[in-house]
């Protein structure tokens, strides 16, 4: 049979299908796809929308304390003083040291599910992992409360002044609510999502770089570092959604950090997140300037979370583009 | 003729159930080219695989012995084996977030050899031996998978030769390639196989014909018939090699 080229269309040809698609006579498809559009662009002003709102809410406080609102120390509802600093400094230290601790972990678990252990192992342990981020925030909380806190009270604390007191880190009075129970409940709670996204990149690398490397002579961990290498986009996602949980966990983090405005480097010390004190004080809130604040403090939020995902997107996306064309 | 490998009672199974190969005894010669031909399932993948031991990677267990160079393969460690003994498999598969100079010189870095000066002659000398250097040598600083298919395969090939290995096996290198870059493969097959011993799996009957020297006719996961190419070719012993060659079943 002699192939004939004029039955594929070409790109005029091609156009036109596609607009003939968009202009479809079937009324089923036309519904169809007017239908999904309007479901992308709801999302799209829902966000534009809960922006407007929450600047159009915190107007008073933005007027009244203009850039201060983001640089003031000061928390004092009493004197209607509000100054976020300590609240911002609180809510991306105990999210940025969880992700420190949680990554690496989490890295380290995804690659023995993925790559190393047995099937019969690898399926319960990964329930058990995707177990862990069902468990409700107010349970991990409870748990920080009555085991947590008491045990690094007693022992995490006075083991770590005695050790490294010398450093402003370890420096302080063992309360056991503070800095640290956060950030050690925050990275359990981060690690589940971080691990199994990063699981399921692992798994969706093709079998044949690993053989690729093996057949180079790669020992089994070589060609786990080439595995890694090829899903680094995928784990940086990951590790933004982790961040994101972490930023914005406000349950859990309220239960055991302290609840106090206060920048201090000890990790001893309580602080405060702004979920947390959205949380806490908005029952509270009975000025108008007060409730104006806790609204601008949730238009921070929103916008930090905004800024972080847009640079992981550009991060992601520049590492893809230096790759595609040099 | 020198043998470099030689494979006596041969057997090959996927988790015990599945018995891959029976009984295979080939003696393979030096610095020729092995084509191993055979219809789908019949165990030419596996057995050039266990040649490198990457069927243990897909789960397999052999029993039997192979030895290369007189050493027996299964108390060699992996890892030194198979830079040995190198391999291009079927679909190509650069290293994509590696530049074509970085996936060429990946076998180089593994084994920890680092210094520029070194593994840049290496490079240069692989991809002209691959004869993907006059195409690639203005932009070895692109990622791999920029390239089309058939300059991809060209770089796994440069990328195995730059390990320096004696033996070569490919696995149907050429099946995902058009005409034109299947031609290219063939004609880099019939340069390397003086320095080199290629072992290369093939669906293609005239592919077989045009650039091996021996050829093994699998079935069932025996080998049926073992001999010089020309006479496979023209007078095969066996009926059975006669049928598939001549493209009556398979």
């Amino acid at each position: 049979m002699k192939f004939n080229r004029n039955v594929l269309p070409n790109k005029e040809e091609k156009k036109g299908l596609f607009k003939k698609i968009h202009l479809s006579n079937n009324i089923g498809d036309f519904v169809f796809e007017r239908l999904t559009l309007l479901f992308a662009v709801s999302v799209f002003l829902l966000v534009l929308l809960m922006g407007y709102e929450m600047y159009q809410s915190s107007k008073l406080s933005i007027d009244k304390f203009g850039l201060s609102f983001l640089s003031g120390s000061t928390w004092d509802p009493v004197k209607e003083i509000f100054g976020a600093l300590p609240i911002i400094y609180g809510t991306i230290v105990s999210s940025v040291l969880a992700l420190a601790i949680a990554l690496p972990l989490s890295i380290g678990v995804a690659v023995f599910l993925a790559e190393l252990a047995p099937s019969w192992l690898e399926k319960p342990l990964s329930f058990l992992v995707e177990l862990l981020a069902g468990i409700p925030s107010v349970v991990y909380g409870l748990w920080g409360v009555f085991v947590l806190v008491p045990w690094i009270r007693d022992y995490v604390e006075p083991y770590l002044s005695d050790k490294l007191g010398f450093l402003p880190f370890f420096n302080g009075a063992p309360y056991g609510f503070g800095l640290l129970a956060a950030v050690i409940i925050l990275s359990v709670m981060v690690l589940p999502i971080i691990t199994s996204i990063t699981r399921d990149v692992l798994k969706s690398v093709p079998a044949a770089q690993r053989e690729a490397a093996l057949a180079l002579g790669a020992t089994r961990w070589q060609a786990i570092k080439i595995v890694l290498a090829d899903s680094r986009s995928g784990i940086l996602g990951a590790t933004m959604l982790g961040l994101g949980r972490a930023i914005g966990e406000t349950m859990a983090v309220t239960m055991v950090i302290g609840n106090r405005a206060l920048i201090s480097p000890s990790l001893f010390d309580p602080s405060y997140t702004m979920a947390s004190v959205i949380a806490n004080e908005f029952t509270e809130a009975t000025s108008e300037l007060y409730l104006s604040s806790l609204v601008e403090l949730a238009l921070v939020l929103f916008v930090i979370t905004i800024i972080i995902n847009g640079l992981a997107r550009l991060l992601v996306w520049s590492m893809d583009r230096k790759w595609r064309r040099g | 003729m020198e043998n470099i490998i030689s494979v006596k009672n041969l057997n090959a199974y996927y988790e015990k159930k599945s018995h891959v190969l029976k009984n295979v005894n080939i003696d393979i010669p030096r610095n020729k080219v092995l084509a191993i031909i055979g219809p789908s399932g019949c165990g030419k993948s596996t057995f050039i695989r266990c040649l490198n031991r990457m069927h243990e990677v897909v789960g397999g267990t052999i029993t039997g012995s192979i030895e290369l160079e007189g050493e027996d393969l299964m108390k060699t460690d992996p890892v030194l084996l198979r830079k040995k003994v190198g391999m291009v498999f079927q679909k190509p598969n650069p290293f994509p977030t590696m530049s074509i100079y970085n996936n060429v010189a990946a076998g180089l870095k593994l084994n920890g050899t680092r210094n520029k000066k070194t593994v840049a002659p290496i490079v240069e000398k692989s991809l002209k031996q691959a004869a993907l250097w006059d195409e690639v040598k203005d932009s070895l600083d692109i990622s791999g998978i920029n390239l089309s298919g058939g300059q991809q395969q060209r770089l796994c090939i440069a990328r195995t030769l730059a390990v320096d290995p004696n033996v070569i096996l490919m696995d149907e290198p050429a099946s995902a390639l058009d005409p034109i870059s299947t031609s290219k493969i063939e004609d880099l097959i019939f340069e390397l196989k003086n320095d080199y011993t290629i072992v290369i799996v093939t669906h293609n009957m005239q592919q077989a014909a045009r650039v091996s020297d021996y050829t093994a006719f699998f079935y069932m996961g025996e080998l049926v018939e073992f001999s010089e190419t020309r006479k496979m070719f023209t007078s095969p012993d066996n009926k059975k090699t006669e049928d598939y060659i001549s493209g009556r079943f398979g």
